[in-house]
């Protein structure tokens, strides 16, 4: 085990990783728009059933059963085992569509059991959508206000523009690669805000105290001492955590698949925005000394819990 | 520092741990498949007599049951697996009719010890037991229409028998009943009556034209909620009568929102039936065929439901499936099908009114079904639902003497069909069509594979996180571990003893909870280790090290806990599971290592050097 704090000169290449910043954001952004996330069921409305057949089916014939039973828009695919197969049913299903594909491929003599069924009505599928945009400004704000009373103005936007950019980047690469977007991806694009705070709460944390004892006026050297010092906390946290998110993308199933791994690339970028994004903006803003002289007196109180 | 860590913090630890064990352990307990026996009737309860006879029945199938409990109400026999749990349950339904529910269930194995202080096992979510979720909308604009035509159907007999002339009643598009009478006394008259029979309930707007006298009702302020009120909670009853008739254990029927019911059913496995049975908006209506002389906007024309023909009813409902006490299938003396039919004092004394001018008139049966059709647009391509009404006359029979509240009806297609109709008019109509908005099935099967895949990355990811805090922490990361096997143990026990509701998703929350709990130890150990860097001795180190990282614990907790809550609150469905054990996984993570972590690692090296097996 190392003993001595690290002193790698992370602030060398803020320049360069403010690039890869500003391209990801951006590119992620592009993608966002012009391809846009490809909403699951919960979002679009629709239906959907998992069925489990006793032997490896051919999907082709099950998707021209289908057309020939009335469902000439299913989409047949695998889904996790070779065993489980997907069908998706266009919007305009009415709710029974579930149970008529599965008595359909019985009648045509596939062996299969329900494993799961869903429906959701348009209307819920819109109302959905918009609690969860609704879920994720909330979120942010309430964060921004948090981190502003606790901290300081500049901090706060720090964390903030860090959140943006962990957000945006989990749902460029959800639109780039086409990963259904539902319910529980969004569940886990919130707590990538919850994660990505902490840790720029953390790296904060410890630029305040540094301005405060360090002899210094330099910011570069504060931020790049602070990082330091908490690299090996960023680090165990972040390996942590990945840790449990692989145990649960290999073994959760393909009900939280999506789930695991938008996770798992939130806390990747996260790690490396707490890093990098904060201090950038910090640095973008003139972070000094006096911006924080203002809060002795708090720091004081805090320092005896 | 012995002494900032004083007895009683000592107390608390070792209090919670054992109410930790305490309430956790039913969780170690797996239930048992069983079937609840419950009584139909409400008048009399189960008797050991049906659970003899039910057990008769297995006995003679060659069904072994494991145990059985009766007490008062109601009988739970247990088994030993699935399989024989659902060949018992069709065995057991044979042998005891249709006034019994019969109903599969899981039967907790809590020892008595344990149940007697109040522990119970964590109650599973839909996705890990099986069974239906569904989310019903409530039609509330067909609820305010039905009363209106009620109201007009009942202002049209009363003035009617105060021999008030009148032209017409009908209800207008927009929520109006407009009266025509012959001139404005009558219509003071006629609105003088009205007012003192529905006091309040509507606004009144007079006007002349086409040289008659109008007056139009309008819902008073007010009414129009309380109709869609009504409307509502009348549903939730029925679907919770047709819920029992179904016979589910545990389920769910609750508001949501203005016009929302959610109805979860765990275990059913029958999910097209229980769809089409709860969902049913079938009721009947009965009218009168109309008389060659009668006026045309009093008739209405039906089609039958068996063929193309079609007749001339009166606009006047004589009774509703609503006024139905009971509703029994059977069959008539040529083995068609045919349900007996009694209706309540104020059904059969309008039927008994109405039949009793009219011996040699024909009485028409109706069967009304409301439905949806997606349609789309041409123009714009956005898919509207059209709702929709399906009414046909399954009889029209001549009426023989005057009918009481006792009578029966034929005409019906096949055995289901009739018992099925029985069983809705039994359990009630519902006062406003529902429409399916959302529904999720579980299959057993998959319920049972991702509590064993939720489980399994539970232990893994325990195990790499422990392993992890060995090789990074040495003799403090066992401390951790310590702390984060106890944190995992309060959260399980806190979510039983508020029997928080567990589901896969928040299963996912405990794993995040299991790597991310161990931040508040990471962040501890760094700060003593950079303390003792620093030149602190090791007592100083550990307690400075505490104490610096408390604040910083603290901020980046609540931060996660705020969005924790705000998923809770938005949130339905897998989001709030999420959430919930979130939530709860950062509060019982602070307790672990702000006071378990500090008691352990300070009672043991407060006095004298961090030996190097410890960091």
């Amino acid at each position: 085990m190392r003993m001595k704090t690290p002193s790698i000169n992370f602030m060398a290449a803020r320049k360069i990783a403010g690039w890869i910043s500003s391209g990801a954001v951006i590119g992620s952004a592009a993608l966002l728009a012009l391809i846009g996330l490809s909403f699951g069921l919960d979002f679009t409305g629709g239906s959907l059933v998992e069925l489990e057949f006793a032997t490896e089916p051919v999907l082709e014939t099950v998707r021209e059963t289908l057309v020939i039973a009335g469902f000439p828009d299913a989409v047949v695919q695998a889904f996790g085992a070779p065993t489980d197969v997907l069908i998706r049913l266009a919007q305009d299903d009415a709710p029974k569509a579930g149970d008529d594909v599965f008595a359909a491929l019985q009648a045509a003599g596939f062996e299969v059991e329900l494993l799961r069924s869903e429906f959701v009505g348009s209307a819920v599928g819109e109302e959905l959508r918009e609690q969860g945009g609704l879920g994720l400004l909330l979120a942010l704000g309430i964060v921004m206000l948090y981190v502003a009373f606790r901290f300081q103005f500049k901090f706060s936007v720090g964390a903030v523009v860090a959140l943006i950019h962990d957000v945006l980047i989990v749902l460029g690469i959800f639109a780039l690669f086409g990963l259904d977007f539902d319910l529980t991806v969004l569940a886990a694009v919130l707590a990538v805000i919850g994660y990505s705070l902490n840790d720029s709460i953390v790296v904060s944390d410890r630029i305040r105290e540094n301005f405060r004892i360090m002899r210094t006026n330099d910011p570069l050297k504060v931020m790049n001492d602070s990082i330091n010092q908490t690299l090996s906390r960023t680090l165990a946290t972040s390996m942590t955590t990945l840790l449990v998110l692989l145990a649960l993308l290999s073994l959760g199933g393909e009900l939280i698949h999506n789930f695991a791994l938008a996770l798992t690339i939130g806390v990747a970028v996260g790690t490396y925005s707490s890093i990098y994004v904060v201090t950038g903006v910090l640095l973008m803003m003139n972070i000094s000394r006096d911006d924080l002289l203002v809060l002795e007196k708090e720091e004081e109180i805090h320092d005896r819990p | 520092m012995i002494q900032s860590f004083s007895l009683w913090k000592t107390i608390i630890v070792i209090v919670s741990l054992i109410l930790g064990t305490l309430y956790g352990l039913p969780n170690g307990f797996p239930d048992d498949p069983a079937v609840q026996i419950t009584s139909n009737r409400s008048t009399d309860l189960l008797s050991e007599l049906d659970v003899i006879r039910a057990e008769d029945a297995l006995k003679e199938a060659g069904i072994a049951a494991i145990a059985r409990d009766f007490e008062g109400s109601q009988a739970v026999i247990r088994f030993d697996s699935v399989e024989t749990q659902i060949k018992a349950k069709s065995v057991i339904q044979a042998a005891l009719g249709s006034d019994i529910i019969v109903a599969l269930n899981l039967a907790p194995t809590t020892p008595e010890w344990l149940q007697f202080i109040g522990a119970s096992p964590m109650k599973l979510g839909l996705d890990l037991r099986g069974g239906v979720h569904f989310l019903m909308e409530v039609d509330l604009e067909a609820a305010v229409t039905q009363r209106l035509d009620a109201y007009a159907s009942e202002i049209k007999q009363m003035l009617r028998q105060e021999r008030i002339r009148f032209r017409s009643v009908e209800v207008r598009p927009g929520g109006a009943i407009e009266i025509r009478f012959l001139n404005a006394e009558t219509r003071a008259q006629g609105v003088e009556r009205i007012r003192t029979a529905y006091s309040g309930a509507f606004a009144y707007r007079e006007a002349d034209r086409d040289s008659a006298a109008f007056v139009s009702l309008l819902l008073a302020e007010g009414q129009q909620a309380n109709i869609e009120d009504y409307a509502v909670s009348q549903n939730l009853t029925t679907l919770r009568n047709r819920v029992n008739e179904l016979g589910v254990s545990e389920p769910l029927v609750q508001r949501q929102g203005r016009n929302r019911i959610v109805v979860e059913l765990p275990g059913v496995q029958d999910t097209a039936t229980a769809k089409r049975v709860l969902g049913a908006t079938a009721n009947l209506e009965f009218r009168l065929e109309a008389l060659p002389d009668t006026p045309v906007r009093e008739t209405q024309q039906f089609k039958f439901r068996a063929n193309d023909r079609v007749a001339q009813l009166e606009r006047d409902i004589i009774t509703t499936g609503n006024s139905v006490s009971d509703a029994r299938s059977s069959f008539d003396e040529n083995g068609m099908p045919q349900v007996n039919i009694n209706l309540d004092a104020s059904g059969g004394r309008r039927m008994a009114d109405v039949t009793k001018t009219s011996v040699g008139r024909r009485m028409a049966v109706i069967f009304i079904e409301s439905r949806t059709r997606n349609e789309i647009d041409g123009q714009t391509g956005e898919i509207a639902q059209i709702r929709y009404k399906e009414q046909g006359i399954i009889s029209l029979a001549t009426i023989q003497a005057v009918l009481g509240n006792q009578f029966r009806i034929t005409g019906l297609d096949n055995a289901r069909e009739s018992s099925e109709l029985a069983l809705l008019l039994r359990a009630g109509a519902l006062a406003a069509p529902i429409y399916f908005v959302e529904e999720r099935t579980i299959g057993p099967s998959l319920g049972a594979e991702n509590i064993e895949r939720g489980l399994n990355s539970v232990i893994i990811g325990f195990v790499l996180v422990m392993c992890f805090m060995i090789a990074f922490y040495k003799g403090l990361g066992v401390i951790a571990n310590f702390a984060l096997a106890l944190n995992l143990l309060l959260l399980v026990a806190f979510m039983s003893l508020v029997q928080a509701v567990l589901t896969l998703p928040g299963i996912a929350g405990i794993v995040l909870t299991v790597g991310m709990a161990v931040d508040a130890n990471v962040l501890i150990f760094s700060r003593i280790r950079e303390e003792r860097m620093r030149g602190l001795a090791d007592p100083q180190a550990i307690r400075v090290g505490f104490e610096r990282a408390f604040v910083t614990i603290l901020d980046s907790n609540i931060t996660t806990l705020l969005v924790a809550i705000i998923l809770a609150g938005i949130g339905s469905g897998p989001v709030k599971g999420f959430a919930i054990t979130l939530a709860i996984g950062i509060c019982t993570s602070l307790f672990t290592t702000t006071l378990v972590t500090r008691l352990t690692v300070e009672s043991l090296f407060s006095h004298r050097h961090l030996p190097t097996w410890a960091l």
